[in-house]
């Protein structure tokens, strides 16, 4: 399917959860409802003209300095039908939390705890929401813009491992 | 037949400490601990172009038990940097260390919250290889320092 024949599905189908949409470079970009994820993911994958069975990438976006929010972009591609679509949900920074979408493609269970270690937004409903890439004690999230970019902990590991040395 | 056969039926003298050390340097066994992409110069060192073994120093042991030097090639992360130490530890005595690369010198270019900031912090280095990455040459010139090294050291 091309951009524009996807633009007019979506319209017609799913006018509600779309707050806007934009195409750079032939890169075709949806703005979502955050309460409307869950649907608009089920309806990309099941619906057999889209069908986005893979999510190829999902992520986040510290823009609270600039917009106070996070952003959850998700990076959808169909095997069979070849075209690619990203879809945004802007969540508030104050709260952030959005719905898990496991249960619609399995491989987010990763994406999922990748940003939700690096930013701190909360998956409702992820089976497992842990840290995945930090050490287990690390305090913080060191993708946001507000976490020191030099934010080592400890400082440094001389105290660790080279304490009993002269 | 060899040398030998110049030499006659002689006595060499020498002293026990240069003969240790000597046999020590000319068999160094590494411990290859790749970490980034100063790996795959390090491995281009044991391949045929480069040829570690002219310098005694091509059998490349993946059991610290059998090794005797540590390569860290590459990024040290802080979620990396318990297992390099404990590699380290299980290393028997005597045993020497090369620090490979800008990030296990001094972090390199990577001054954030996930990457440990020299190699040093963790465990003793006896040489420094600075470059990003170095070319396999200058990592057969580190191996050359460390042996002139330990040609010097007491027993």
């Amino acid at each position: 399917m091309n951009n524009d024949l996807i633009i007019t599905l979506i319209k017609s189908s799913l006018p509600e959860a779309i707050i806007g949409y934009h195409e750079f470079r032939g890169e075709l970009t949806f703005v979502v409802k955050k309460e409307q994820i869950t649907q608009v993911a089920e309806f990309f994958k099941k619906n057999t003209e889209l069908d986005c069975s893979y999510l190829s990438d999902l992520c986040g976006v510290d823009k609270v300095e600039t917009e106070g929010i996070f952003e959850v972009v998700y990076h959808l591609y169909s095997i069979r039908k070849k075209h690619r679509v990203r879809l945004k949900v802007p969540i508030p920074a104050g709260n952030p939390t959005v719905s898990t979408v496991t249960d619609i493609w399995r491989t987010a269970n990763w994406h999922e705890r990748e940003t939700y270690d690096m930013f701190g937004i909360r998956f409702q409903g992820h089976p497992d929401l842990r840290k995945i890439l930090m050490p287990e004690d690390f305090e913080g999230h060191p993708l946001r813009k507000d976490y020191p970019i030099h934010g080592r902990q400890p400082a440094t590991l001389r105290n660790v491992y080279r304490k009993d040395e002269a | 037949m060899g040398i030998e056969s110049h030499l006659g039926d002689n006595i060499l003298t020498t002293t026990l400490t240069t003969m240790v050390n000597w046999a020590r340097k000319s068999s160094l066994w590494p411990m290859p601990f790749g970490l980034a992409c100063c790996a795959i110069e390090m491995m281009a060192v044991v391949a045929p172009r480069h040829d570690l073994a002219r310098f005694g120093a091509e059998v490349f042991r993946f059991s610290p038990r059998q090794s005797d030097l540590m390569i860290v090639a590459g990024t040290l992360t802080y979620k990396m940097a318990s297992v390099a130490r404990k590699i380290y530890d299980q290393m028997p005595e005597p045993k020497w260390v090369i620090a490979m690369g800008a990030c296990a010198v001094s972090g390199g270019i990577f001054n954030t919250y996930s990457v440990v900031q020299g190699l040093e912090q963790v465990m003793p280095v006896d040489v420094y290889l600075p470059g990003c990455p170095p070319r396999p040459e200058a990592l057969i010139h580190a191996i050359m320092e460390i042996q002139k090294k330990i040609q010097k050291e007491s027993l």
